[in-house]
């Protein structure tokens, strides 16, 4: 079937205001390949039954509208503390004063920016691979636009036990950024890794990272987004899990006009494991959209979808969740709960559970709920003596708890619910 | 202490009027207990008195020390000293029993303009006040009343009104879902509490609490007044004879 007049339009007027990065033959392919893959399917039109909650046309227009950068005051960057290889970009752009050398035990990290250059790279069977993949059943444009375009990113390939986590930061100073990042991680057999995110990254920010977990190998990701109100992101998980592999995601977003984070995960090998958490907060026009889509290819295999959203004044959050279990995929575990936590009535919740079984021995389970804060606890509270808003915020934090709970990692679970208790007393005021 | 004049309630959601000019002075280190048959009134006054939604006062006044406590947000009535021993306590999942204590003391003792108490002094009290009551590390860990038995869910709130030391404790049907035992434990915390600068009201169904926990005056309670006081003789009366004869008296 023709593409629609009205997406090619789009699709192509968003592909003519960006440059090619040039390269070497085997990023040049996979660049070619991917712009192939765009122009079949075309960027996201609000007319998608998968767009069907959150308009996309800010994350698709040829120029991104300017987001006005945040004051963090006096709050430092989250993981600063921590021993960490860091990476820093501003505004999309990597920044070499304020970067760690590259370079840790056990572990290689390159740019892509170098790396597209070199004839011969490991990421070439893996560079926009993953993202191909996630294209079927459901057309992720938006990520088949970041790999024929993006600019930079890191390609990490782990063959042992890292020793410490990397950090990637990205700041935001431009009005205007438009930055466009791919990374790539690739765990050999055994190997281990945990990698940081965060910042508010750009003005509109379009990111992809691809993870092939080899077998036995573990990764851990925590990354936060915050706290800028403007900022737009169109973010892509892309992972290939192989036997007894563990894939453990959390995030945690506060404020932010437009937020999509997709992450598509492939449960390849027996035995595997896959947990994707998020915990968001947002005020106003805050809107967050979390779509997750995990495949079962394989026996004994557990999934886990834990996202819980606080929202007020009139803020919205999306969550469309789905568990496919192939055929011959036996004894599956899959897990999926959505929730939010309306703290007024102008606030909405938006929510597509979705299971889709071809196999007869599995354990399934979704389920998805909205409410208010408990009158009862929050009485309780305060006849303790417990002042109504901070009261408040104990119960949202409660709520939350369940997603923060995911974080396996003792010290990264407390970088994240300190954070967490400061947003929410400097949203009290 | 706690003056109640002529105070007059309306459930909000619906025109029904439940208290209908209750007069009540509890003193300092008293001990005031109102009994009274189901329906009369008993809870929506402890409820009334701690600032729980969904009633109107349409007459009458509530003090504490003199203050008007009507007029204040729950917080700023137990900051004021005010404590009632739920006879539901809630169950709070995510909310850590220490961090909810914590909280509260410290929320109490910043409205008073004292000095917060910090984590190791608060830590040493909590264990020697828990520790007369019975409650072990591991209730004191876990979430607010999550997975507590009856008996535990009472003793955790003596063991909030032992920390918090308010002036005035109201307990609402303290004693019930509790087995002998339980109700014995509890009330020794409640008459360690006991002394000349607090006083207690304690509401209940039944006489056999005021076995542990032996009152000055005794009050009963019918259609939304008080219609007998007396002393400690009176909770014998209505345990012997029920509450129909008392009515019948007073008719």
């Amino acid at each position: 079937m023709a593409l629609p007049q009205a997406k090619q339009d789009l699709t192509e007027a968003r592909l003519a205001g960006l440059e090619r990065p040039d390269g070497a033959g085997w990023a040049v392919a996979a660049r070619d390949a991917a712009v192939a893959r765009l122009r079949e399917t075309g960027l996201p039109h609000r007319r998608d039954e998968y767009w069907k909650f959150t308009r996309p046309e800010t994350l698709t227009d040829a120029q991104a509208p300017s987001a006005a950068l945040f004051d963090t005051g006096d709050e430092a960057p989250i993981f600063e503390t921590l021993d960490c290889v860091r990476i820093v970009f501003v505004d999309g752009v990597f920044d070499p004063e304020a970067s760690d050398d590259l370079a840790l035990e056990g572990v290689t990290i390159e740019r892509l920016a170098e790396a597209q250059h070199t004839d011969i790279h490991w990421a070439r069977d893996l560079y926009g691979a993953l993202e191909e993949r996630g294209q079927v059943p459901v057309p992720r444009t938006l990520a088949a636009l970041n790999t024929a375009m993006a600019s930079d990113g890191v390609l990490i390939r782990v063959t042992g036990a890292a020793s410490k986590p990397v950090n990637l930061v990205y700041n935001h100073r431009s009005e205007s950024s438009d930055a466009i990042l791919h990374h790539v991680v690739k765990l050999e057999e055994g190997a281990e890794l945990t990698v940081l995110e965060n910042g508010p990254a750009a003005a509109r920010f379009n990111k992809v990272m691809e993870i092939d977990v080899a077998d036995r190998a573990g990764f851990q990701h925590v990354r936060t987004q915050g706290r800028d109100h403007e900022r737009r992101a169109a973010t892509h998980i892309f992972a290939r899990l192989g036997q007894e592999s563990v894939f453990k995601s959390f995030t945690m977003t506060a404020n932010g006009v437009l937020t999509r984070n997709e992450c598509v995960i492939e449960l390849t090998g027996d035995d595997a494991v896959a947990h994707v958490a998020g915990a968001c907060m947002g005020d106003g026009d805050f809107h967050h959209d979390d779509t997750v889509f995990i495949t079962h290819d394989a026996e004994r295999c557990e999934s886990r979808q834990v996202f819980k959203k606080v929202l007020r004044n009139g803020a919205a959050g999306v969550f469309q969740g789905k568990i496919l279990v192939k055929e011959g995929a036996q004894k599956t575990d899959g897990y999926q709960i959505s929730q939010s936590l309306l703290l007024d009535e102008d606030s909405q919740f938006l929510a597509k559970p979705e299971l889709e079984i071809y196999a007869d021995d599995v354990a399934c389970s979704h389920g998805s709920t909205s409410g208010a804060i408990d009158e009862e606890a929050l009485f309780y509270l305060r006849a303790r003596g417990v002042p109504k808003s901070i009261a408040t915020d104990l119960l949202t934090l409660a709520f939350l708890a369940e997603a923060v709970e995911e974080i396996e990692d003792e010290a990264l679970r407390d970088e994240i619910v300190t954070r967490l208790e400061g947003w929410l007393s400097r949203r009290r005021g | 202490m706690l003056e109640i004049n002529n105070l007059h309630v309306d459930l909000e959601e619906e025109e029904k009027t439940i208290l209908k000019g209750v007069n009540l002075s509890v003193e300092a280190g008293k001990v005031h207990a109102i009994m009274g048959p189901n329906g009369s009134g008993k809870s929506t006054l402890s409820y009334v008195l701690s600032g729980r939604d969904g009633y109107k006062v349409t007459e009458g006044t509530a003090t504490l020390e003199g203050e008007d406590i009507l007029g204040m947000e729950p917080e700023e009535r137990a900051a004021a000293g005010l404590f009632m021993a739920f006879q539901y306590p809630v169950e709070i999942p995510g909310v850590g029993n220490m961090t909810f204590m914590r909280t509260a003391l410290n929320a109490q003792r910043k409205a008073r303009g004292q000095e917060e108490m910090s984590a190791a002094d608060f830590l040493k009290l909590v264990r020697e006040k828990a520790k007369d009551l019975k409650i072990d590390a591991d209730m004191l860990k876990r979430p607010v009343n999550m997975g507590f038995s009856g008996g535990e869910k009472k003793r955790n709130e003596i063991l909030q009104m032992a920390m918090l030391e308010p002036r005035m404790c109201i307990l609402d049907e303290t004693d019930s879902g509790l087995d002998v035992d339980a109700m014995k434990l509890v009330a020794e915390g409640v008459n360690g509490l006991r002394d000349a600068g607090r006083g207690f009201l304690v509401i209940t169904h039944y006489q056999r609490l005021l076995n542990h926990i032996e009152p000055d005056v005794v009050h009963i309670m019918s259609d939304g007044r008080i219609i007998k006081s007396g002393g400690p003789e009176l909770a014998i009366e209505v345990e012997e004879n029920g509450y129909r004869d008392i009515k019948a008296e007073v008719a």
